[in-house]
This record gives structure tokens, sequence and C-alpha cells, in this order.
């Protein structure tokens, strides 16, 4: 080295060593995932998606406690078979309120991003109850308890509000309703009113009738709602599918 | 009677001791779990319709088991050990050295069963919720506080090369574990939380941590391990000194880029997916140099692989950490990625980094370090050389499944019959796994058997050491009655 450099400098003096090797490691991850918190074109400009209803989001809870994200993606790519057998690939939109993401790394069942109105309710809750019943050669686990737990929303109101600490649009106040109904039309802005959280669920569980059960919310009522809105929310037949290549 | 100084009060050992032993407790118990996630794939009525131990639930108690609970003891033990007799002083602080072990014990402890009962980040090896992870950010800060402070305490000017890497391990971990685990949780007295971020900034945070937690936790941290037990082992000093300091500076600079290749193709903008599938090829240099430098080392010295089954382990956990380290950017070309994202495959080679090299240069550094540290000789050298073999054949049996179920279940997806339909249904490509399935458990169980036969050598060893020691003591204590008397 011409300036004379020793490595011996940094190994004997390790306030040096750590600071050269802070900045070694920081690099890589402000080159490449800062901007992607600044950059517009991280998330497409597209109309449909929306938060999940109160109902929505408990299923949601419930199939991050399972553990579901382990076997079931929800990332479509753009291949020629992943769209025969899954649909259209999945946009970065589709899952912008979805904290944490839940994309998974394995299929060792089919990916269900697009899984939504795909089966019957009746098909699903077989399905949970004993996977084989509907899919002879499924490995998936049986889940009976989630018919015979009542769902819990005690505290419900306390799980919106967290979403909405970090940036989903449920709305407390008055103004906050009406910026949502602006942005997501009158029926869903109800939807994500958290003083009505409560009575909106209920609502929504008993006249899906999910779990083939008015009686009373279970879990399973939960989950069946979620995974039928999954890959819903965007109507493609409105978009050129060239539209979507410039944000990649 | 002046009492001399002997090696055990020169360095605090004890804290070595315990967390050695709780790395082979948690290796069974790590191990076990993972055997069982495995056997429930092949044989799925073993989830036996409770909620505990159903797949999704006990997969995250094997991972963090494993990596943490494991991987995580092995590794305060080493570095403890290693950066005492490096820098040739005792650890800055018993107390905090102590805290560091219950708090981590506790804090695997309290994962397992969490995630048992469904509290779960939804986060791949970030599984703990956010109580567990405000204790792991005070446990991490007491063991920089001790690493850090015995380094500035060393009788030596300068630091030893495996502390360096040591010291990247404790940095990156604490910088990873902090940004990955930003939440907010339900409230003040709920397990569950929301992360800060979504979708594709959520997935490139968690990718960011998921692969630079193996880059950091599981790569230079057992290279730390290497570059101290390998020369020790073979008798032998680092091949080349120069290589050591362009692998560190190297590997430490390239490794933050790549975690973007766990997401090609997905939603998130192309030009990350390139730039770090670009690095990672890079990476394949430093990686291979220091391969290159351990196994070298063993130049002028490998006779002793003959006659040695500890030094065996460490050569083969240097052959293995060269492979995945070639499978790896492999599989990060786009091209190759396609097929293999969403497949075993990626399963199988995590395992060939983690069972090949990060478990089984454990396994020599602790046959190195355990009868030194009970300052007696290891009870059989034979069960070693079974633990060998049944470590060695296990591995290849699991990661031969999972290439073969990975590679034909991602052609299996992808073939088309002569109409341009899809020629398989999901579940028929399901069913096709289950040979490979079942290959894996059982390279597992044989895996795991030669965990056990080492955990036998090691009790015995320890058993054997307390003898001697106390059979040392009572004959001093009979020649100080007779020098007294």
């Amino acid at each position: 080295m011409n300036f004379n450099f020793k490595h011996e400098w940094i190994e004997t003096n390790v306030g040096l060593m750590l600071v050269l090797t802070m900045i070694v490691v920081s690099i890589g991850g402000l080159v490449e995932i800062a901007p992607l918190f600044l950059v517009k074109s991280t998330v497409e400009q597209v109309d449909g998606v929306r938060p999940y209803t109160p109902l929505e989001s408990r299923g949601r809870d419930i199939y991050v406690r399972e553990g579901c994200y382990l076997c079931h993606s929800q990332m479509i790519r753009p291949f020629r078979d992943e769209a025969l057998r899954y649909g259209h690939y999945s946009l970065a939109a589709e899952s912008k309120y979805d904290h944490p993401f839940q994309w998974g790394s394995k299929r060792t069942g089919p990916d269900l991003a697009r899984v939504g109105k795909k089966y019957s309710n009746e098909w699903h809750v077989a399905h949970l109850m004993d996977p084989k019943s509907m899919v002879p050669e499924s490995v998936m686990p049986r889940y009976p308890w989630l018919a015979k737990t009542v769902l819990d929303t005690s505290d419900l109101v306390d799980r919106l509000k967290a979403q909405r600490a970090v940036g989903v649009p449920y709305s407390l106040t008055q103004a906050e309703y009406e910026r949502n109904v602006k942005q997501f039309g009158e029926d869903i802005a109800k939807q994500l009113h958290i003083p009505n959280a409560r009575d909106n669920l209920v609502k929504q569980a008993t006249e899906g009738n999910y779990d083939g059960d008015r009686n009373n919310v279970t879990e399973m009522d939960a989950v069946v709602a979620y995974l039928q809105v999954l890959g819903t929310m965007v109507d493609f037949s409105k978009y050129d599918d060239d539209y979507f290549v410039k944000f990649r | 009677m002046a009492v001399t100084v002997t090696g055990k009060e020169q360095y605090n050992f004890d804290i070595v001791r315990k967390f050695a032993v709780m790395s082979l407790v948690w290796a069974v118990v790590g191990m076990l779990a993972g055997v069982y996630v495995a056997s429930e794939l092949a044989w799925p009525f073993l989830n036996f319709d409770i909620p505990y131990i159903t797949f999704g639930r006990l997969r995250p108690v094997h991972t963090s088991g494993v990596i943490f609970g494991f991987g995580g003891s092995a590794l305060f033990a080493t570095s403890y050990y290693v950066v005492q007799r490096t820098c040739q002083t005792r650890l800055l602080s018993d107390a905090l050295a102590k805290f560091t072990f219950w708090g981590w014990q506790a804090i695997i402890v309290l994962a397992a069963v969490s995630y048992m009962l469904g509290y779960s980040q939804g986060r791949e090896y970030a599984e703990m919720e956010w109580p567990i992870d405000i204790l792991i950010e005070v446990v991490w800060v007491a063991y920089a506080i001790v690493f850090i402070g015995t380094i500035m305490r060393r009788k030596q000017p300068h630091i030893y090369v495996a502390n360096w890497f040591y010291l990247a391990f404790i940095l990156v971990t604490a910088i990873l574990h902090t940004f990955n685990n930003l939440a907010v949780p339900v409230n003040l007295f709920s397990m569950k939380s929301y992360s800060l971020f979504a979708g594709a900034q959520d997935a490139m945070t968690q990718w960011w941590y998921g692969h630079n937690a193996v880059g950091f936790f599981l790569t230079a941290a057992f290279l730390g391990m290497m570059y101290y037990f390998v020369p020790k082992q073979a008798g032998r000093p680092i091949y080349s000194y120069r290589l050591s300091i362009v692998h560190f500076w190297a590997l430490s600079f390239l490794y933050m880029w790549v975690g973007t290749h766990h997401l090609h193709w997905t939603a998130i903008p192309d030009w990350t997916s390139t730039l770090a599938a670009t690095f990672s090829i890079m990476l394949l240099l430093p990686s291979w140099g220091g391969m290159i430098n351990g196994i070298m080392t063993l130049s002028g010295a490998w006779d002793k692989l003959r006659t040695d089954p500890i030094l065996r382990f460490m050569a083969v956990a240097l052959s293995f950490y060269g492979m995945s380290t070639f499978e790896g950017p492999m599989m990060s070309l786009k091209t190759v990625n396609g097929l293999s994202h969403y497949t075993d495959w990626t399963v199988g080679h995590v395992h060939s980094g983690a069972l090949g090299w990060v478990a089984m240069i454990s396994f020599g550094s602790l046959y190195h370090m355990i009868p030194k540290l009970w300052d007696t000789k290891l009870h059989s050298l034979k069960l070693v050389y079974w633990h060998f073999w049944l470590a060695t054949i296990g591995v290849l049996l699991y990661i031969t499944a999972m290439w073969a179920s990975g590679i034909g279940q991602g052609l299996m997806w992808r073939t088309f019959d002569d109409f341009g339909n899809l020629k398989y249904s999901f579940a028929e490509t399901v069913a096709a796994m289950h040979p490979a399935y079942a290959m894996r458990a059982i390279g597992g169980m044989i895996f795991l058997s030669g965990v056990l036969i080492m955990v036998y050598n090691v009790y015995m060893t320890i058993r054997q050491g307390k003898r001697e020691a106390a059979e040392l003591e009572a004959k001093l204590a009979a020649k100080l009655a007779r020098a007294g008397a």
C-alpha cells in the first residue's frame, strides 16, 4: 500500500476495528433496503386493495399463530406454470397492509395468494377439519380445534389500534373515517372504523356463515373469512398486463 | 503457605463449562424436534390433532432450538474460551457472564414454550414475540460488554483473528435483531405484536435479517471457532495470515448484500434481486478463501486425519462449508432459483450448511475443548469415530433426499402436457415426495443418534475429570497434613 497502511493498526485497536466493521456491514443494507422505503414505485398504484375487515384480520392472526406460512407461500411468481396453477402473479400492493408479510419460503402445500373464492366455505371447513377428506394425498395436519374455539374478541380494538399505529388505515376519528370513505367507499370504510369493530365482526361472521353455524363466532369463521379474501381485492381485468411491469 | 494461581483460576472456565453442556442439551432437544417435524411430513398422523405439536408450531421450536440453543450456546462457550486464551486474561466480569448464561437459557425455554402455545411473529427464524426480543437485546448487550471488555484487558497488543469474527458476529447480530423485530404490541399485557413494516419492505427487512443471521450467526461466528480450534487441534499455525485478513473484510462486506436472493421473482424491484445475485456470486471468493485457509492449515499434518477423529470432524466441516458456499451462489442465480425456490432443495442446502458445517465444526471444537475444561482426557476416542460416521452418513442421506425431492418437485410443478396444460396437480407432487420425506427423517435420526453417543462420551469424560480432581485434592490434603505434622 502506497500510504504505508498497516492492518496492524486495526488489529491492535478494538475500537477502530468495531467502527470499520460497522461501516463495512452497513453499506449493503443501506443501498438495497433504504430506497424501498423511499421510492414510490416499490408498491404499484392499483385500485381495490384495502385493509382486512376485523373478522379477516383476526383470521390472519390465527393463520400466523398456527404457522401456516411455514408450508404455504402467498407470493405467485411471474411464470407460466404458476399463472396456470395459481393465477396472476402477486403484486407488492396486494400485501401493503400485511404486518407481517406472509410470502413464505416453502411450498409443502400450494400457494394461497389467490385461494380466495376458489373453493366454497364448506370445502374450507371440511378441509381444515380433515384435509385428507378433500385431498387424499395431503400431509397437512387437522385443525379441529378451530371449529370448537370461540373467537376471542376481547382485545379486538387493541389489535386494530396496534395495526393503525404501524400504518394500516383503520379509522378512530370522524376525520379518518371520512378519509376512508373517499379512498375505499362507504361500505368498506364502515368496516374499518375501530369503534364499530366488534359489531362489524359479529355481523360479517353471521351473514357470511363461514363455519356453517350461525350461533357463535368461532376461529373457523375468522380463518375461512381470511382465506376467502386472499388475492380477490384487485380486479385484473381493469389493467393491461404491461402496466405492472414498469414497477418491477 | 502461599497458594499458587493455577490455570483454572486464571480464567473463568466455569461459564464455558456451563455453556458447553447446555449446547449439547439443546442439540438433543432441537434435533429431536427436527426429527419429529420431519416425521410429521412423512407420516402426518404424528400431529395427533394436538395444537401444540402440529408442524406449524413445532418447526420454530426446531429452528430456534438448534440455531439459538445449540449453536448459540456453543458460540458463547467457545467465544468465552477463545477470548480468554488468546487475550491471556480473565473475562471482564464473572457476574455479567453468568447473567448472559441464565438469560440466554431463559430465552430459549421461553421461545420454545411460547411457540407451542401459538405466540409467533410469523417471521422465519425470528418468531420470538416482543417480550422475548427485549430480553435478547439485554442479554446481547451484556455479552458485547463482556466480550469487548475482555479484549480491552488483553495482555497482547494484537487481537487474534478468531476474535475479529466473533466481534463481527456480536455486532451484526445486534443490528439485525434490533431492526428486524421493530413491532407494536397489541397492549402491554399481550404477547402479540404487529411488525412495523408491511409487505415488500417487511420482506426485504426479514430476509436481510434471515440471510445475515446465516452469514454472521451461522458462518462468521463459526469461522471464529475454526480459526482457533483447527490450528490448535492440528498443531499448526493458520495457513495464511494475509488470507485471513482478506477473508474477514470481504466476507463482512459482501454478505450484507445478498439477503434479497431469498426473494427472487417476488414483488420486489428487480434491481435489488439482480444486485443480490451478483454479490452472491462474488461471495464465493471469500467463502472459499476461508475454507482454503482452514483446510491448508492441515498441510504438514495430513497424517493426523488418519488417527484423529476430532480433526476429521473439522476437515469434513470445512468441506461441507466449501460445498454449501458453492451451492448457495448457484441457487442465487435467478434461473436456478426459479426451480429451487419454494422446494426442499432450499431445505437441503440449509442442512448441508447447518449439519455439515455448523454442527460438525462445533462437535470438533467441543471435543477439543471439553477435556481441557475438566482437565482430563476424552473418555473414548472410538466413540468419536462412531459419532463421526453417523454424522456424515446422516447428513449425506438428508441432503440427497432433499435434492431428489426438491429438484423432482420443482420439475413436476412446471411440466406441461401436449396440450399446454399442467401435467401434475399439486397433490400429485406431494404424494411423490413421500419416499424422500421418509428418507430425510431417517437421515435426521442417524445424525441425532451420533449426537447421543457424543452426549454419553462427554458425560463420561466429565465424570472422569471430576473423579481425578477429587483424587488430586485428597492427595494434596494428605501431603499438607503430613507436612504440617
